[in-house]
């Protein structure tokens, strides 16, 4: 059998689990594994400038490929700078393996250099950790950290590995296995949904006269977008989708009612409201969805399809759970359908949409009366983006404003075309998870939509598309304020504006001229369409294109605080 | 309401700190907490005790049931289990008639003197909750309790029902 080092086998196992792209940092506890991976050819090492954007990278890759995403960085500083990436990661849902070094074991709860206790302080948001505490655990805990990640509700893990047991010199027996070799007694999630349910199910959505399908990043990441497509238009069955699922139903398809939720479409979260039947699949009934769950669809039962049973009657009691892949139980839900024979009440579903169509008429989305006169509205550089991409970008967001605007304006008709970090909300995610997505898809156009807020938080990263040629699309919205802050400090603070307006603002052409990449400026709204056909053409190098932006601008709808899902803000002056 | 929370888990590092870490980290409270291995040496037995009502005991035995190390959960409060605590109490015994006095009390709850000095007389009662509670205000009443303590629950089900791997 083959000798290998503990170094030798953390490589040669991420090739065994099919790595490709390898995104991470080197320092002292783990130049030995950096060393070993000058050997291979089959992983190619991508440095970020931070370990949290290595993390976010990561991110990026596994949200547009559904492949796991792996890091590797040093113990102390660059295991606790990963902490946002990995949070990011896990409450999305997003499986990732992090491999951090860590001090020489016998030097471990000694305060030594670098040293910090990276098993304890990721718990919270990890979906499980390893310590490697002798080579020969090397292997198998990485098998295992991919498959936790990858199987039943995706996650990040961490897997530590202290620096003598990576010694290059110590060589122990290494057998190659794939990751179908591996079970594991207490931790089997559970796939298939329970019949009963799935019959009585099935049952209550052909009784139902108002129902709505509510699709969360669930259906994305079970990859069952097809399948839940062709179940709704079977039955017609109006579509929403969370921020998390955004392109897992078609959203210029007429079904679609777009997003729902706190700035959700007026006609999502109408139709949520008055529905008879939620159709829940993938989704955890987040407050930013539900608003006052008190006060949350009254007259509506509740089918919950989830993975995670956790989720299940967590924030809101459902009367129909199952626990199961969404994928799977889609199908079930379609032999359900054939076996009992069931036929829709037609009729019903003809009255329903005339109310849903008196929703969608009432308030369409529009952005026309907010903000100043004269000045670009985020929503019209969205619209311009989507035009000259012909909607079919790989739109990665960071946090704020122009995230919401992003999901509204831009109607997603594919999955994992739409990347944002919706749990955690972390400013700075987007544009690293934009070069991500870009080094796994190098076909698609990414564009990455950020604020000058968001993107001062990890812009050190122009570095990495210098280094590799990444050539993505980085659109400002700039409009010199930390958009969302004011926009809340306007609307409940009186106006009283404290820190969110930005009285330093960089030269980001210059800046990405600096890192030798391109920079555009937009001042007015007649140049912005030239300008972005002109940022578009360029193929070759990331462009970074800063939009002088309306500060006055609100995103709506929004829905009142404590209130039901029918109780929203339409614009500055009319509510519901 | 008072819930007994049932844990078999893998004999890892780490395994307790997330029990612990769940219940911290999601509000939840604990009672006590005794954890030791199995006759399996590689799978430890975890009995929580915790009070809240019938949707929290839902959430916590899903988290549970949720981390990677943990096989089974079950909630023993909701049928027919035992359940043990053990106490160690020290008492100051420094009168004949106060030793007379603490020995048939001891007697009363089966409980058992295991050392004594002069002026000191450790008990050891094990029996359930209320048992315990009911010989420490029993002795509180007359004479002076040095230091009290106390194991927490353990429980196991009644009849046939195990929690197996």
């Amino acid at each position: 059998m083959e000798m290998l080092s503990g170094a030798q086998m953390v490589v040669r196992t991420l090739e065994d689990m099919n790595v490709d792209k390898l995104f991470g940092y080197p320092g002292g506890a783990v130049l030995h594994i950096y060393d070993a991976l000058l050997e291979s050819s089959k992983i190619k090492h991508i440095l970020a400038r931070h370990e949290q954007a290595a993390v976010h990278m990561a991110d990026g890759y596994a949200r547009s490929t559904g492949k796991v995403g792996c890091v590797l960085v040093t113990s102390g500083p660059g295991a606790t700078n990963t902490i946002t990436g990995i949070a990011t990661a896990y409450m999305d849902s997003i499986p990732l393996v992090v491999l951090t070094g860590q001090v020489v074991s016998s030097l471990i709860g000694q305060d030594a250099f670098q040293e910090v206790d990276m098993v304890g302080i990721s718990r919270p948001v990890v979906k499980h950790s390893f310590l490697c505490k002798k080579a020969t655990d090397i292997p198998e805990y990485i098998r295992k950290a991919f498959y936790i990640a990858s199987t039943g509700r995706p996650g990040p893990v961490v897997v530590d590995i202290p620096k003598d047991v990576q010694n290059p010199q110590l060589k122990f027996p290494y057998e190659s296995l794939p990751l179908s070799s591996i079970s594991m007694r207490s931790y089997n999630p559970t796939l298939v949904g329970h019949k009963g349910q799935i019959k009585r199910a099935v049952r209550m959505i052909a009784e139902s006269r108002r129902p709505v399908f509510y699709l969360g990043g669930g259906v994305i990441a079970s990859n069952a977008s097809e399948k839940v497509t062709a179940f709704a238009k079977k039955f017609r069955i109006p579509v929403t989708t969370t921020l998390m699922a955004l392109g897992a139903y078609p959203g210029t398809d007429e079904l679609s009612l777009g997003m729902l939720g706190m700035h959700g479409n007026y006609a999502a979260n109408m139709a949520m409201h008055n529905s008879d039947l939620i159709i829940a699949l993938g989704a955890r009934f987040d407050d930013r969805v539900t608003n006052n769950v008190a006060k949350f669809c009254p007259n509506a039962k509740i089918i919950h399809v989830d993975i995670d049973p956790s989720s299940i009657s967590k924030c809101v009691q459902v009367d129909i759970p199952i626990v199961g892949n969404v994928d799977t139980v889609v199908d079930q839900m379609n032999d359900a359908v054939k076996e009992l024979g069931i036929e829709q009440d037609r009729e019903a579903m003809d009255r329903w949409w005339e109310v849903i169509n008196g929703f969608k008429a009432e308030h369409p989305l529009t952005y026309k009366g907010d903000g100043t006169p004269g000045l670009i509205h985020p929503g019209k550089i969205i619209q311009e983006i989507y035009r000259v991409t012909k909607g079919e970008a790989l739109m990665v967001t960071d946090v704020g404003q122009h995230q919401m605007f992003s999901a509204l304006y831009y109607p997603l008709n594919k999955p994992r075309k739409f990347l944002s970090s919706g749990g955690l909300g972390t400013m700075g995610y987007g544009f690293p998870a934009a070069i991500g997505a870009k080094i796994a898809c190098p076909e698609d156009e990414v564009v990455c939509i950020t604020g000058d807020g968001s993107f001062q938080m990890n812009l050190q990263e122009l570095a990495v598309c210098l280094q590799y040629s990444i050539p993505v699309k980085v659109v400002i919205l700039n409009n010199r304020s930390l958009g969302m802050v004011k926009q809340w400090q306007m609307m409940f603070y009186q106006g009283r504006q404290s820190e969110s307006y930005m009285d330093a603002v960089p030269d980001f052409v210059k800046l990405a001229e600096a890192y030798s990449q391109v920079g555009l400026r937009v001042e007015k709204e007649e140049e912005l369409g030239d300008v972005l056909e002109k940022a578009f053409a360029i193929k070759d190098k990331t462009v970074v294109i800063d939009i002088k932006t309306d500060p006055d601008s609100r995103v709506y709808p929004m829905q009142i605080g404590g209130g039901s899902m029918a109780d929203m803000f339409i614009n500055k002056t009319e509510r519901t | 309401m008072r819930h007994i929370i049932s844990v078999l888990l893998e004999n890892e590092a780490g395994a307790l700190s997330r029990v612990v870490g769940l219940f911290s980290q999601r509000g939840f409270n604990i009672e006590s907490l005794t954890v030791a291995p199995t006759e399996d040496a590689t799978l430890s037995r975890m009995t929580v005790v915790t009070s809240c009502d019938a949707d929290e005991v839902e959430q916590i035995t899903k988290q549970l049931h949720k981390l990677i190390d943990v096989l089974k959960v079950c909630d023993l409060a909701d049928s027919g289990h035992v359940e043990r605590e053990i106490m160690l109490i020290k008492i100051r015994a420094n009168t004949r008639d106060l030793r007379d006095e603490i020995k048939s009390m001891a007697d009363i709850f089966k409980g058992t003197i295991v050392d004594l000095t002069p002026d000191l007389y450790t008990v050891q009662i094990i029996g359930t909750s209320e048992d315990i509670d009911n010989f420490l205000t029993a002795v509180a009443n007359v004479a002076e309790i040095v230091e009290v303590i106390r194991s927490g629950v353990c429980g196991i089900s009644r009849g046939e029902r195990s929690l197996r791997p």
